[in-house]
């Protein structure tokens, strides 16, 4: 099933059992949604439960947080997570606040969906990617989607959750077209094993997920050892258990983000890692994120700027060779 | 203006001025603590608009408290919460900026100006979609106005076609700023006329305040659209207790306290033959008593265990 189609049946599913799920951003209606992940829904459930906003993204959330403390179960979709910030003071002061401030009295019931990272040539003020502010605001869950299971699962969960969530998708896995089949009792914020290995533990999330598989093909071949991937499904609540559990067997271990290294949320793993697993440890972590520069326009740049899967490959190649593997 | 209204009136303003002297008092020694903006002067205005508006949602600034009592939420719930208590209607977490209270439909008690007006749009949508409106209202001061959210609500609100009362209380003063000198408007109303039916109201006059929301009321419940109230008001005390207040004219401080809220309503009421001297003595005791009481219970109140630092930050724990 494509990425895309699976957040869109989470939606669409939920929608139709509860009326209370209405559905507002820029373009999501009449238009389709600019990543097509709505299409379709405006046809089908109406200009009252999907609901084309102007291009404020301030009012798309401060807006679906008044729909929340009135009755509603609000979808936000953000068109890209570069304009959350405009929206960054709705998000921290007052979606993740209220809650706490009112002495546990209100209860929002919001998920503001965004995809973010690297796309083709969208320059640096289409390119970021933010987890790292998000997953640092007490009061948010972040969750994130990197197939087809996690977009529908995760995001059915995140639409049934009381508490706000963020929830991120990548830009370039709208089109992706992912294996799909159905789970019972999937929870979201229990991380998941993609892969065993023995030698190396590697997390990861979202598209740098798949370019870390791919990578980890040409390490096992050349290293001779094998890796287990563990994909970070819920950066808050940020449970490590199957990574400490994984990193006690590896004694290895290397995390991949597409963000921008210095600050980035690959700290906060090894950082925890580290205060949980570090007697067990055969030699330092490895991270892998983009460069500490805005992302440029040309292409060249563009690439260097970020992880692929030949320097993913090649950096733990390198790292390995230089500490024992 | 009728009798039982008058009678209404008289008891809440004071009863809000008695809590905020109060409230000074106990902040100079040191009961109280971080910001505690008084809204001494504006009764008129706060009682007013909560009295004129009946039920339905209501949001609000910081300067919260008088709201919150013409809202009749009881004064023990809401001094406890400035003594930071675990009795407090925001069980201390909040404290005087941040009253909270659903089972008022009293939805804070939000200290980033303007930044809650979207949620009470937002609201207000709801609640036309659920079919279930008595309207809304967002009170905030005249500081908000130059917002993006206050320009971005204005719109959406008449794009939504929802049912919402915005409510300017002008006091002149965005902290210590002048509105004059940062505002393209004197007039704050004329910045919403172009979307919905605006109005200016002496704000010293409860009675004034009382009938215009109350109009007010009527057209949002019945067209099911927005409406905007600016009311001119004023008030005696700085910003904030942190604030020297020096930015104002003894002389034009004074110009306001002749024209007080409770001293209006008293010399027409009296004069009019709706208040007796006897209810007024009456109502003076009787917030005295409630005052006292309200403080005591503030005291004797428990501070919230370690443990509630980390309750209350989800719902589902």
């Amino acid at each position: 099933m494509l990425y895309r189609d699976a957040l869109k049946k989470a939606m669409d599913d939920l929608m139709e059992i509860d009326d209370t799920i209405v559905l507002l951003g820029e373009d999501i209606g009449f238009y389709g949604g600019n990543y097509r992940v709505t299409d379709g829904l405006f046809a089908k459930y109406g200009e009252k439960r999907v609901i084309d906003t102007p291009i404020a993204e301030n009012s798309i959330v401060g807006n679906a947080i008044g729909m929340a403390l009135g009755g509603l179960r609000p979808i936000a979709e953000i068109m890209t997570s570069n304009f959350s910030l405009l929206a960054y003071d709705q998000i921290v002061n007052h979606l993740a606040k209220i809650r706490y401030m009112s002495g546990g009295d209100l209860c929002i019931p919001l998920t503001i969906r965004m995809p973010q990272g690297v796309a083709k040539q969208l320059a640096a003020q289409h390119s970021q990617s933010f987890e790292r502010i998000f997953a640092s605001i007490p009061g948010l869950k972040v969750f994130t989607a990197s197939d087809s299971i996690t977009a529908y699962y995760g995001l059915k969960q995140a639409i049934l959750s009381d508490d706000p969530v963020i929830f991120l998708e990548h830009i370039l896995l709208y089109s992706q077209d992912f294996p799909f089949y159905e789970i019972d009792n999937f929870d979201i914020t229990k991380q998941r094993v993609i892969k065993n290995g023995e030698n190396i533990t590697l997390v990861s999330y979202l598209k740098m997920l798949h370019d870390s598989l791919q990578a980890v093909k040409e390490v096992e071949k050349v290293l001779g050892i094998t890796v287990e991937v563990i994909e970070l499904t819920s950066l808050s609540p940020l449970n490590l258990d199957l990574v400490y559990e994984s990193v006690k067997k590896t004694k290895r271990l290397v995390v991949v983000s597409e963000e921008p290294k210095t600050g980035s949320f690959t700290s906060e793993i090894i950082t925890k890692v580290m205060e949980n697993c570090f007697y067990y440890l055969d030699g330092p972590p490895l991270r892998i994120t983009a460069e500490d520069t805005p992302i440029s326009y040309n292409r060249n740049l563009e690439l260097f700027s970020i992880p692929t899967p030949d320097k993913i490959a090649t950096k733990i190649i390198n790292w390995g060779r230089e500490h024992g593997l | 203006m009728n009798k039982s209204l008058a009678e209404k009136f008289y008891y809440y303003m004071k009863l809000g001025r008695e809590f905020e002297l109060r409230a000074k008092e106990e902040y100079m020694k040191g009961n109280i603590g971080g910001f505690l903006h008084l809204a001494i002067g504006e009764e008129g205005t706060h009682v007013g608009a909560i009295l004129g508006f009946g039920n339905g949602e209501f949001f609000v600034h910081y300067r919260d408290h008088v709201y919150a009592i013409a809202r009749g939420i009881p004064t023990k719930f809401l001094m406890a919460e400035l003594f930071g208590k675990i009795t407090g209607i925001s069980k201390g977490k909040g404290g005087s900026m941040h009253f909270y209270s659903s089972s008022f439909n009293f939805y804070g008690g939000n200290a980033i100006v303007g930044a809650h007006i979207p949620h009470a749009v937002g609201l207000a949508y709801a609640k036309k979609y659920l079919g279930k409106s008595d309207g809304v209202m967002v009170a905030f001061g005249d500081g908000a106005t130059n917002s993006g959210n206050f320009y971005e609500s204005l719109n959406l609100a008449a794009v939504y076609q929802v049912p919402l009362l915005f409510f300017c209380e002008n006091n002149n003063y965005a902290i210590g700023t002048r509105i004059d000198r940062v505002s393209a408007f004197k007039d704050l109303y004329k910045k919403a006329k172009d979307y919905m039916p605006a109005v200016q109201v002496d704000g010293m006059d409860v009675f004034e305040v009382y009938k215009a929301v109350s109009l007010a009321k009527e057209y949002i419940q019945q067209e099911g659209k927005p409406y905007f109230i600016e009311a001119l008001t004023y008030r005696y005390e700085p910003h904030s207790m942190s604030d020297s207040g020096d930015y104002r004219s003894a002389r034009e401080l004074k110009l306001a306290q002749e024209r007080d809220p409770i001293d209006n309503l008293l010399k027409k009421a009296l004069k009019e033959g709706l208040l007796t001297k006897e209810f007024v003595e009456e109502v003076d005791k009787k917030v005295e008593m409630e005052i006292e009481e309200a403080v005591e219970f503030a005291i004797n109140s428990k501070e919230p265990d370690l443990e509630e630092l980390y309750k209350d930050i989800f719902c589902e724990d």
